[in-house]
């Protein structure tokens, strides 16, 4: 395949990984009774419950406790009282591996005491999805995971009512306690673990499941179930893992990607102290599998780094990238002056520019910039026995095992995945390029091998977030209210037809649909340096520019922003704004008018501030959370930036953990600021030029500002907290810059428009 | 070659090339993978260790130049009692994905021992070096506040949700 269509097709996968990552179709996870499947005898007496046949296989391999009893494949008591739950999705910061445990907790009327959590083998038959990505690993298995609880907990009772040879309904559960009500009794969950697992499955989808008033858990705070492991060092990480007679490698690719290796001084290399072997891979030619490189294989991560370093690659560069992101800046003006035709249309632009009382015509963008999630790529990979072992700190575990498999022509039985806690994801870990490479460079050494990346390679290695050009006219009418958007969007394309992923226009209602009439139009640049999702992909960037014009629109009309927006909000409907086809892309108009209160409540909006100061407000729904920002802030005159607070409100349904949601809510804005002020990755002769973090300022402690966070309550199934609360924070921040200043930010970083913070 | 280091009050011997950094020595030929590695150029605070009771970043500290008593995040608490900062950081919920965490109690516990009652400018200078990509910021600056048993000032303080 030439070049040119392996990027095509590796960016078509990315896209296609995203949009399943993203889809959420509830009630996704509501299985049939048939899923919970009754099975034989496990060994040492107890039952194995399963939600398919082969979660026994699975199950069993994986138990070391003969005499536990797994009442379904999240579920094990033992007879000592623990409460053993299964978490089937990737740890990577945002608090998944707690969540789960208290969603199943709660429906089981476990004592959290005595709930241990446990990652749950790979085995999508068994568990469905296992991936991180899109926020959507609560919406998804909120119900699956509510009903292995429920159903665990009816069996329990079911158990004990039969012990007693009492009613059901006489008998209650709470804090790993049955009691028989009328009389007091009380049996604990593991003294009945084994009577309950030879009672009949009852069917997942009638168990009665709690309503909001009756949670004990849900909403309250809770430490993180790993916390004493990360504070005492405790091996957790892809990083971490150790192997008797384990040898350690890095992977050299050209600094250029699609660049091949014509020669490299591997004999030399060879001969360096602790050096085992140096090695060339002609890889798969796909940026998410195995690119063409050298690996090196040594004694230990530092004698395979002084390798790298000794390492001398002719490349060969005729069909690598010669990307150059200053002169495709230049070529984004010219396309970006001529509105092309034919463009996407919502009511009647042209009309009402016609008859605006105000016409307002911007040019944003946006740059290039990179995940340094803080753990560098590795993954432990080994091949015995005919089996593909790998130990791997991925988002997206099921996904990287079949990749495998497809890569080494293996079927997806003869490869295991271990997986390990990830130093942050951001999107990074969606795809599985160094998983790949272990295992490619496995098959070659005969011992476990740790691939380890330097964070050198993490910058030059990226699949990062695309950057961007809008070219803006909007109008407001004579009654002040928004009456079209026009947004021309010049974004990059590996393929030639449509945008890399992440850097397409957002598929949210918010703010595609933002005015009664709307032109939309996208026109491509080429693009060889793969790009991929971060961290909310195009609503990171694109609700800055929506953001901050929709600020530049209600100043010009002389409206206050928050009331410009909250007439939006509540607007009947045109004709032409049916129901969106997937409603966890478009906003609740309750809803977004109910954060955005909130926060312009608690931010004292329309205060008098001294001069110099200047409170900024925005508003996002991405991935089902609403949710509003605002940024009150203090500018200099040599453009410092000081940020006194930020403001969080969000409404993502019902809160799990209030101490990991309020964390991520922080965490959210905090990366929002940093990137939006200062992160900005350049590219010359597809050379990234960046090549750690002197180059690239990640806000540190002294410039993160206080953020308080607020949440909205409410019955709507939960959405994920990982994302939502990026996107409107640097249009929050812009708008406050330009209330302090008069000065309007159109450019991602804001550096670049000389403010620093 | 062969070196004699004291790593949580325990003489240890280690066998590396003399300018193997502190760190891999640890992670690698001592498998205590508490010690984190990030940049690898001193940048991040990942790989933060004490030595005689001060905060060093054992990626640029070659084995050979280790002259002091060595404390990492596996040795902080003694006598199987967790450091008081372990325990506000567990209190408090600090981490995210945790990455950066052992390095930053390590700087922190370095400022405690020159500044017991540290104010929120003495914390943000001492807390400057150490990276924290998942921004736990506000509540590391408050973990340190409880350790030390003084009050949070206004900046870092958490609030409850609604
Ligand atoms: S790894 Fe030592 S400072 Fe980053
Ligand atoms: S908690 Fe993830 S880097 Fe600090």
């Amino acid at each position: 395949m030439p070049a040119s269509e392996t990027f095509a097709q590796f960016d078509a996968d990315m896209q296609a990984l995203i949009a399943e990552v993203e889809t959420i179709s509830p009630p996704v996870a509501m299985m049939g009774r048939r899923s919970f499947l009754k099975l034989a005898t496990f060994a040492g007496g107890g039952l194995v419950l399963a939600f398919r046949l082969d979660t026994r296989a699975a199950l069993a391999e994986d138990s070391s406790e003969a005499d536990a009893s797994n009442l379904n494949a999240f579920v094990r008591v033992t007879p000592e009282n623990t409460v053993i739950l299964y978490s089937k999705g990737p740890e990577i910061g945002q608090g998944i591996k707690t969540a789960f445990g208290l969603i199943i907790a709660e429906e089981l009327d476990a004592d959290w005491n005595t709930v241990k959590v446990d990652q749950a083998p790979i085995n999508s038959k068994v568990y469905g999805y296992q991936g991180a990505g899109g926020s959507t690993s609560i919406p998804r298995a909120w119900d699956q995971l509510r009903q292995a609880g429920a159903t665990a907990r009816a069996m329990l009772i079911a158990a004990a009512a039969k012990e007693w040879k009492v009613p059901v309904s006489e008998c209650s559960a709470a804090a790993s306690v049955v009691t028989h009500t009328p009389s007091g009794r009380k049996l604990s969950y593991g003294a009945l673990a084994k009577a309950a697992s030879a009672q009949p499955v009852p069917d997942p989808t009638k168990v009665q499941l709690k309503s909001r008033a009756e949670y004990k858990l849900l909403g309250k705070r809770f430490t993180g179930v790993d916390n004493l492991k990360v504070v005492t060092g405790q091996p957790l990480f892809g990083i971490d893992v150790q192997m008797p007679g384990m040898l350690y490698a890095n992977y050299i690719m050209c600094p250029a990607v699609g660049g091949k290796v014509k020669s490299a001084n591997l004999d030399e290399i060879k001969k360096m102290p602790g050096v085992v072997d140096a090695f060339v891979l002609d890889g798969t030619g796909t940026p998410a599998e195995v690119m063409p490189g050298v690996a090196v294989i040594a004694k230990s991560t530092w004698e395979a780094f002084k390798a790298k370093a000794a390492l001398k690659v002719d490349w060969d560069e005729s069909s690598a990238s010669k990307d150059s992101l200053t002169q495709a800046a230049i070529k984004a003006k010219e396309i970006g002056a001529q509105m092309p035709a034919p463009a996407n249309n919502v009511g009647d632009v042209d009309t009402a520019f016609g008859s605006a009382a105000k016409v307002v015509e911007a040019s944003y963008d946006y740059a290039m910039v990179s995940h340094q999630q803080l753990e560098p790529q590795n993954s432990t990979a080994w091949w015995h026995d005919g089996i593909m072992e790998i130990w791997t700190p991925t988002q997206q575990a099921d996904r990287g095992l079949a990749m495998v498999a497809k890569m080494l022509n293996l079927p997806d039985e003869k490869v295991t995945v271990h997986q390990m806690r990830a130093g942050g994801g951001f999107g990074r870990r969606l795809a599985n390029d160094y998983m790949c490479e272990a295992a490619a460079i496995a098959m070659k050494v005969n011992a476990p091998v740790k691939l380890q990346w330097k964070r050198e390679d993490d910058f030059a290695h990226d699949f990062f977030r695309a950057g961007g050009y809008h070219f803006l006219k909007g109008a407001v009418d004579k009654t002040g209210k928004l009456s079209a958007i026009q947004n021309h969007l010049v974004s990059f394309s590996a393929d030639g037809s449509r945008p890399v992923s992440g850097g397409a226009r957002s598929n949210n209602s918010f703010p595609t649909d933002m005015a009664p009439n709307v032109r939309y139009a996208v026109s491509l640049m080429p693009l060889q340096i793969p790009c991929g999702p971060w961290r909310a992909p195009t609503d990171n960037v694109q609700m800055f520019v929506a953001g901050s014009f929709l600020h530049e629109l209600s100043v010009a009309a002389g409206r206050d922003h928050v009331e410009f927006l909250l007439e939006w909000f509540a607007r009947p409907l045109a004709k032409s704004e049916g129901p969106p086809p997937d409603p966890s892309r478009s906003y609740n108009a309750s809803r977004a008018a109910g954060v955005l209160k909130m926060a312009a409540e608690k931010s004292g909006w329309g205060k008098k501030l001294p001069s110099g100061r200047g409170l900024g407000i925005a508003f996002s729904c991405a991935y089902g959370g609403h949710v509003a920002e605002t940024v009150e802030l203090s500018v200099d005159a040599q453009k410092h930036v000081t940020v006194h607070k930020i403001i969080v409100v969000a409404d993502i349904g019902p809160v799990i953990n209030m101490s990991g949601a309020e964390n991520q809510a922080q965490g959210g804005a905090i990366d929002a600021l940093s990137t939006a002020m200062g992160l900005e990755i350049e590219a010359e002769q597809g050379r990234i030029k960046q090549t750690n973090f002197t180059g690239y300022p990640i806000l540190r402690m002294p410039s993160a500002p206080p953020v308080d966070v607020h949440f909205i309550q409410s019955d709507f199934r939960p959405a994920g907290l990982g994302e939502p609360c990026v996107p409107p924070l640097a249009a929050a921040l812009g708008n406050a810059i330009f209330a302090a200043t008069g000065e309007r930010v159109r450019t991602m970083p804001f550096k670049r428009a000389g403010y620093t913070i | 070659m062969p070196f004699q280091l004291n790593i949580n009050r325990k003489p240890r011997t280690v066998d590396a090339a003399e300018d193997t950094p502190l760190l891999w020595v640890l992670r690698d030929e001592l498998d205590m993978k508490g010690t984190k590695y990030g940049c690898g150029i001193g940048l991040c605070g990942a790989c933060t260790v004490l030595m005689d009771g001060t905060a060093i970043r054992s990626c640029l500290t070659p084995v050979s130049a280790v002259t002091g008593n060595i404390t990492t995040i596996e040795g902080l608490g003694e006598n199987g009692k967790l450091h008081a900062l372990q325990q506000a950081w567990i209190d408090l919920d600090v981490a995210q994905c945790g990455y950066c965490q052992g390095g930053q109690i390590l700087s922190a516990a370095s400022l405690l021992a020159l500044h017991p009652k540290p104010t929120d400018a003495e914390i943000e200078e001492a807390m400057t070096g150490n990276i924290c990509r998942c921004a736990t910021y506000n509540r590391i600056k408050a973990a340190i506040h409880q350790a030390a048993g003084s009050p949070a000032e206004t900046k870092g303080e958490v609030h409850a949700g609604e």
